[in-house]
């Protein structure tokens, strides 16, 4: 919030306003009534594996995160590019692999990578659209320095916070909002609804019918499953729900079976269809994928996207970025080591307390190392599972992450955040929320700001021009 | 909308509607175990027959002791029909149909099951019971105000009423299944009038002690109770009034979906030929036979209407 020198940064220049002439009771207050109101409303997540953990709170803090409008131009022209150019990719990928030919991606990356699909080989999604929706994680080092930490194109989640921390943050300090000029995030759902439906399958006739595939109310992202087909108006459907008739994919209404159009899943791939992947899942529909193939549905995102989630493909984003568009990253990456390669390896084993690693494959910040914040008995597990299996890791420097406020009893204070804008993109082009969820690491210097290992989310304000 | 989605609402509202019974017979049965301890083994057994968990009970406990009783219907996982157990599955029902009530259907039910999770994670002391009582049916009547007062009247609304009214029914028909015998004109009672304090636990049990005697006065029989309980149209828990609900939310259902059903003809046949009887030629015919032979023919709409509507494949 602060620059150096100690003043306001000039976006939180407003907010400081009307925070110093506040009661610090009040706010306090305001904070547990959010809590409660969080409750009420379900928001809830379940944290696998954990006994006690059937239901719990994402933590929420009540100051807002502040974007600039300049600082928002520069993020999502650079987002918009990136998404451009792994629609691209994925598209290259399932057909002439081009990129692969031109030797800038090793293709053991692709062959080795267990989200590649090969039955995708050949197949054009409607649309020529594999990354319907997407999210791109930032974090910023600095006043301009922003760099991009992670993609996620395989079922990016989150974004049920992003809007209902805005909707939290207007009935707790509806008066902030006429002081300081936010610019609106609500329009998310009706945008995916409208940028799903213009990827709508040739079997289509008519309004194209889009219905949101739900693992079920035990999976710990159903709220936002539930939230986002309630606010597109769309079917919350379950695989059970499912079936093929008539060569298309039909849910069971209380009428008899009505066709789908196009299908936000909230599953992954493997489960999709028992017939053609895992036989043993229950969450998909038999005979799914014959449908897709022959251009009855479409599948959001495109099945076999997650190859651009992995972590050592991520480290050549800065090439498939120029490959596809002819230009440079505008946001660039954060320095990788690919322990895949002996010598990144030696270096990376030379550094490891300085050096947060993590697994190619992993998410939700489950199987990493943060080096500085290790013990030394972790530093050596961690060394032998690196000498066991290189390919398997990805190393990254500690980058000295910009902090923003939070609340706390005794005042402001500083915490280190990410942000993750959500992206849509369609044949009619690429649309990208004012605002996204902020991650925020809730204790005093972590850099880890999951919500699976107690990381909290704010409002994320981008500012009118 | 899914089939799924319309039989989530139905036992959303089934279960919202037992929570709300089983509260009632639960006061019912205290205000008996209080007052006479003699007969009170008697009243819980009863109590636990009519919300058909008698042999769960005996099962892990054996004797009818009110503590045991009492904490058994409020909140053993083991019974499917404990208010803990129900509004866990009301709620459950709500999540899966969430796209289908409105916010604030949703958070009153979310709420109600929050406020019972708390108010019962401890065993409850008999002083504070009529509290929790009086929570629970109030938690039940803000779910039917946010129902009644933001749902759109579409489909959606109607299966959840079904719901409501199927289970309600079910409940006053079961009562009287258990009580029959009390209102039957035995050896023992001829000319005498039933037990006091038994009638007007039957009339406390779906909350009309005061409708009856507003309606009949000081005068106590049992054909008289029985036609409230049966007959009577404005009564909101007799069979008659629930069943001519049904028949109404069906006939609805078919307007909206522009199809006829084998549900609406069984709530029909239920309304206008069943219920269409005066009092005495059901006493005639065995009071008996005739509240089980409704059950029956309730059971058999439920089943009619999950079909007809696709509730499962």
């Amino acid at each position: 919030m602060n620059s150096q020198e100690g003043e306001t940064r000039s976006p939180y220049r407003d907010y400081c306003g009307w925070f110093e002439a506040e009661d610090v009771a009040r706010i306090q207050h305001k904070a547990v009534q959010a809590e409660a109101l969080f409750r009420t409303t379900g928001i809830t997540f379940n944290v696998y594996g954990a006994v006690d953990g059937d239901e719990r709170l994402i933590p929420f803090d009540v100051v807002p995160r502040i974007i600039s409008a300049s600082e928002w131009r520069r993020l999502s022209r650079g987002i918009e590019q990136r998404v451009r150019a792994l629609n691209a990719f994925l598209y290259d990928i399932y057909h002439r692999q081009e990129i692969l030919r031109a030797g800038r991606v090793p293709t053991d990356l692709i062959a080795g990578n267990a989200a590649f699909l090969p039955m995708m080989m050949g197949l054009d999604p409607p649309g020529g659209i594999y990354t319907h929706i997407s999210g791109t994680d930032i974090v910023r080092t600095g006043a301009n320095e922003f760099y991009v930490l992670e993609d996620n194109a395989r079922t990016p989640s989150g974004v049920s916070y992003m809007l209902e921390n805005r909707e939290t943050m207007l009935q707790m300090f509806p008066e902030l909002f006429a002081k300081v000029p936010v610019r609106e995030v609500s329009d998310y759902p009706i945008n995916l609804l409208k940028s799903l439906a213009a990827c709508a399958p040739p079997a289509c006739g008519g309004t194209p019918t889009v219905a949101v595939l739900t693992p079920g109310i035990h999976n710990s992202a159903y709220y936002e499953h539930s939230y986002l087909a309630d606010h597109m108006g769309a079917e919350l459907v379950e695989g059970h729900d499912l079936r093929v008739v008539d060569g298309r994919v039909a849910m069971r209404t209380t009428q008899g079976y009505k066709a789908i159009d196009v299908l936000y899943r909230r599953v992954d791939d493997d489960f999709l269809d028992p017939l053609n992947f895992r036989p043993d899942s229950m969450l998909g529909v038999p005979g799914i994928w014959d449908v897709y193939r022959a251009g009855g549905i479409t599948i959001a995102n495109a099945p076999g996207t997650g190859i651009a989630d992995d972590k050592a493909l991520y480290s050549y984003m800065p090439d498939i970025i120029e490959f596809y568009t002819g230009e440079k990253a505008l946001l660039p990456n954060v320095p990788t080591w690919r322990c895949s390669e002996p010598e990144h390896l030696r270096e990376v084993l030379d550094r490891l307390p300085e050096l947060v690693v993590k697994e190619v494959h992993g998410s939700g910040g489950y199987g990493m190392l943060v080096g500085p914040a290790a013990s030394k008995k972790e530093l050596a597990a961690f060394r032998a599972k690196l000498e066991a299996n290189p390919s398997n890791y990805i190393a990254q420097p500690t980058l000295s992450l910009s902090t923003v406020p939070i609340f706390t009893k005794k005042g402001l204070a500083p915490r280190h955040v990410d942000l993750r804008p959500f992206v849509l993109m369609s044949p009619q082009g690429i649309t990208i929320t004012p605002g996204g969820l902020t991650r925020v690491a809730m204790t005093r210097g972590s850099l880890v700001v999951n919500s699976s290992q107690g990381g909290g989310t704010k409002d994320t304000w981008v500012l009118e021009d | 909308m899914l089939g799924k989605t319309a039989g989530s609402l139905f036992w959303m509202a089934r279960y919202l509607e037992r929570s709300e019974n089983n509260a009632r017979l639960i006061d019912a049965g205290f205000r008996i175990a209080l007052t006479r301890s003699q007969t009170a083994a008697a009243e819980w057994k009863s109590v636990l027959v009519t919300a058909g968990v008698n042999q769960a009970f005996q099962a892990a406990h054996g004797d009818y002791s009110s503590a045991r009783v009492i904490d058994f219907l409020l909140r053993d996982p083991a019974n499917p029909s404990s208010i803990l157990s129900v509004i866990r599955q009301a709620r459950d029902n709500a999540r899966t149909a969430r796209t289908a009530l409105t916010r604030e259907t949703w958070e009153a039910v979310n709420t109600s099951w929050m406020t019972l999770t708390a108010l019962l994670k401890r065993q409850v002391r008999e002083d504070d019971l009529p509290d929790v009582l009086t929570t629970i049916r109030q938690q039940s009547a803000q779910v039917r105000g946010a129902l009644n007062g933001t749902m759109l009247r579409n489909d959606g609304y109607h299966f959840a009423l079904l719901g409501t009214y199927l289970e309600r029914a079910d409940n006053t028909a079961r009562i009287l299944d258990v009580k029959y015998y009390l209102l039957l004109p035995s050896v023992a009672h001829i000319g005498t009038s039933i037990d006091n304090v038994q009638w007007e636990t039957i009339l406390r049990s779906v909350s009309a002690h005061r409708a009856y005697r507003w309606l009949y006065g000081a005068e106590i029989s049992a054909l008289k109770i029985a036609e409230f309980l049966i007959l009577y149209p404005q009564m909101p828990r007799s069979l008659a009034f629930c069943s001519e609900r049904m028949e109404n939310h069906l006939a609805q259902l078919q307007r909206h979906y522009g199809e006829e059903t084998d549900a609406w003809r069984l709530a029909h046949a239920l309304s206008h030929e069943k219920l269409n009887a005066p009092i005495q030629s059901i006493f005639d015919g065995g009071l008996h036979q005739y509240v089980t032979g409704f059950l029956r023919d309730i059971a058999n709409l439920a089943r009619q209407v999950e079909r007809d509507y696709r509730f499962v494949e």
